[in-house]
């Protein structure tokens, strides 16, 4: 494995009793990248996500993270190697018994105990504010944010650890336009202030367009393909020309093009 | 870990020197002296080839208490320490504490208004039920008799088990109690009379409704609830479905008929094993034991645990379903109010019957 693959799958499969979701999964993905991943429902994104994450056992196959392999791995490895990702899950997943500022102490104060208090709640303070959020959103409850703002929580919460990678189940999913461009344009602000790699789930077209470096094609129980946007659009495959040769595919193609010229 | 992760301070007069990578991992070696840190002047990152977001944190809150000034930076770590200081800002104020007597005081009178507004929303909810009975009894043809039957099934059929068992031990254990403290008197025979009358008039029913409503009451609400939270009544409402006709009214009415049914069936397995205790312990035939049971056994004793028992229904579907409409937002509320449903229907029968015990002792019924 070379040095700049942060994460590398080999030959997974996964299946739910007699059915099979992944049959023969190769995908890299290098550091410091942001690597969307497609694919129509039920082709299994999140299962290949959760399979990475530890939290979904695959039949066959390989799955290494930053050099650690996944499957079969002993709870002390998963600790450590668990230490240095973050994920924002699509519900987020917010604690809902604990308010923000707490939420995003739970693993610095998991991994961290000999940190003190005070610290920890500056900590989590400047992490809140990393996400463009309110400062009174602190001492909030999950049940009293807006969709918008539990993404944004659910990512300070990711990001307590400074962590090298970064999975993010569908970060702009369910916000409206003005919301998501800040979710893409903040995750772009983060990856470039922290050297972040970025492995994210999505099916906005516009999230592709402007902050993927590349994008994985899940189809047919495979990575079917792993390049830039506009090299995928060039393929002769059925389900990838409709996807990105849609409406809304040349849509998000012809606003990509116009903020590049305009810029 | 390799050794370009090991991290360490010198102090020199008023200059503090940091070296190596200061991450979280090391953070506290810093965090834990920065009393004694409080004269330093200048903070020198020569040295310092990483640091994160939180060591930059506490570099950039030394500078700023100590007036300090930062040289040496290189530039992959001048980037993080000024990009951190943009989001260097008040914490949010903690709430205001309150003196536990407020406290107690606001919860005391906040649960008062909240059993007040429960019971409003109970009648309000049964006149509702009401309406939609009578909507009934004038189209007979709305009545959903497949989701009756369906109730009928999970209510009745399916607790039969669980209640046999539950009277039966019920039974044995009436009769032992009862045996024991007879035997005193020698006047052991008289069990028979406490299991009969006690399981006819009281126990089969009383415990049958307990069960009824841990079961169906709370599925009652957690079904209506999820319903409820997955917007599905609404979208009954909008297509002009009642959702008091085709969710409530047949949880309603197979209650009402699968109580009493239980509650029989119930109160015949608590006489069963009271009879098997009495046979296997005390040596009672059961020929002796049917015998006695019909000599002291009154007829209103059937009646009183037959005419309790579709009331006692009546109220855990009407407290398990109002319970199920009352879920809003989220999963949480679902768990809180599927509680409030099983407490509220066991309560509301003991309630019941202990006014059922005075009312049928005064009419006679004794």
């Amino acid at each position: 494995m070379s040095d700049s693959d942060i994460i590398q799958i080999r030959g997974l499969k996964n299946s739910f009793g007699s059915q099979v979701v992944h049959d023969g999964v190769d995908l890299d993905v290098k550091r410091g990248e942001i690597l969307g991943l497609v694919g129509g429902s039920g082709t299994g994104k999140s299962v290949l996500l959760r399979s990475i994450i530890g939290l979904q056992q695959p039949v066959a196959g390989s799955i290494k993270v930053l050099g650690h392999e996944m499957i079969g791995k002993d709870p002390l490895t998963m600790r450590m190697v668990s230490r240095h990702w973050g994920v924002l899950f699509q519900e987020s997943a917010l604690f809902s018994t604990l308010n923000i500022t707490e939420n995003v102490k739970v693993p610095l104060r998991e991994y961290y105990p000999e940190l003190g208090d005070s610290l920890l709640d500056q900590i989590a303070g400047y992490k809140i504010a990393m996400t463009d959020l309110p400062e009174d959103v602190g001492i909030k409850f999950n049940s009293e944010l807006s969709g918008g703002m539990r993404k944004r929580a659910g990512l300070a919460r990711a990001l307590a650890l400074d962590p090298d990678l970064l999975f993010l189940d569908e970060p702009t999913s369910g916000l409206d336009p003005v919301s998501a461009d800040a979710i893409d344009a903040l995750i772009l602000g983060l990856r470039k202030m922290l050297g972040l790699t970025v492995f994210m789930i999505t099916h906005d077209l516009d999230s592709l367009y402007n902050i993927c470096d590349r994008v994985a094609v899940l189809a047919d129980k495979k990575v079917l393909a792993v390049d830039t946007v506009e090299n995928l659009t060039k393929l002769d495959h059925p389900w990838i020309k409709r996807y990105f040769n849609g409406p809304r595919g040349r849509a998000a193609a012809e606003s990509f093009e116009a903020r590049k010229t305009g810029a | 870990m390799t050794g370009s992760d090991d991290f360490s301070f010198e102090i020199n007069g008023d200059q503090l020197a940091l070296q190596g990578a200061l991450t979280l991992a090391h953070l506290d070696s810093l965090s834990n002296r920065l009393q004694t840190l409080s004269t330093v002047k200048v903070i020198d990152l020569s040295n310092l080839h990483r640091m994160d977001t939180a060591g930059a944190w506490l570099v950039h809150k030394l500078a700023q208490n100590n007036n300090a000034e930062v040289k040496g930076t290189n530039s992959a770590v001048a980037h993080i320490l000024d990009q951190i200081s943009h989001y260097d800002r008040p914490l949010a104020p903690e709430p205001k504490h309150v003196s536990p007597l407020i406290y107690t005081l606001t919860g005391v009178g906040k649960n008062t208004v909240h059993v007040w507004y429960t019971i409003v929303g109970l009648v309000n909810f049964f006149g509702a039920l009401l309406v939609s009975i009578w909507h009934t009894i004038c189209h007979p043809s709305r009545l959903r008799l497949t989701a009756i039957i369906c109730q009928m099934e999970t209510v009745g059929v399916n607790a039969l088990a669980i209640v046999g068992l539950m009277s039966i031990l019920v039974g044995v254990v009436i009769a032992q109690q009862g045996a024991v403290q007879l035997r005193q008197f020698g006047a052991e025979i008289y069990s028979i009379n406490l299991v009969g009358r006690l399981s006819f008039r009281e126990l089969g029913v009383l415990m049958t409704a307990i069960m009824v409503a841990g079961r169906s009451g709370s599925a009652f609400a957690a079904q209506i609830g999820s319903m409820n939270l997955a917007e599905e009544i609404d979208a009954m409402r909008i297509i002009g479905v009642s959702p008091m006709e085709s969710l409530v009214l047949p949880r309603f009415l197979a209650s009402i008929i699968m109580m009493p049914l239980l509650g029989f069936y119930a109160t015949i397995a608590a006489v069963i094993g009271g009879g098997l205790l009495c046979w296997t312990v005390l040596d009672i035939p059961p020929t002796t034991f049917f015998t006695r049971l019909r000599e002291v056994i009154p007829y209103t004793d059937v009646a009183v645990g037959l005419v309790k028992a579709p009331i006692f229904g009546a109220l855990i579907a009407i407290a398990g379903c109002f319970q199920g409409t009352q879920v809003k937002g989220n999963a949480e509320q679902l768990g809180y109010c599927t509680t409030k449903a099983v407490v509220h229907s066991i309560f509301l029968v003991i309630v019941l019957d202990a006014f059922f015990a005075v009312f049928f002792s005064e009419i006679g019924w004794v």
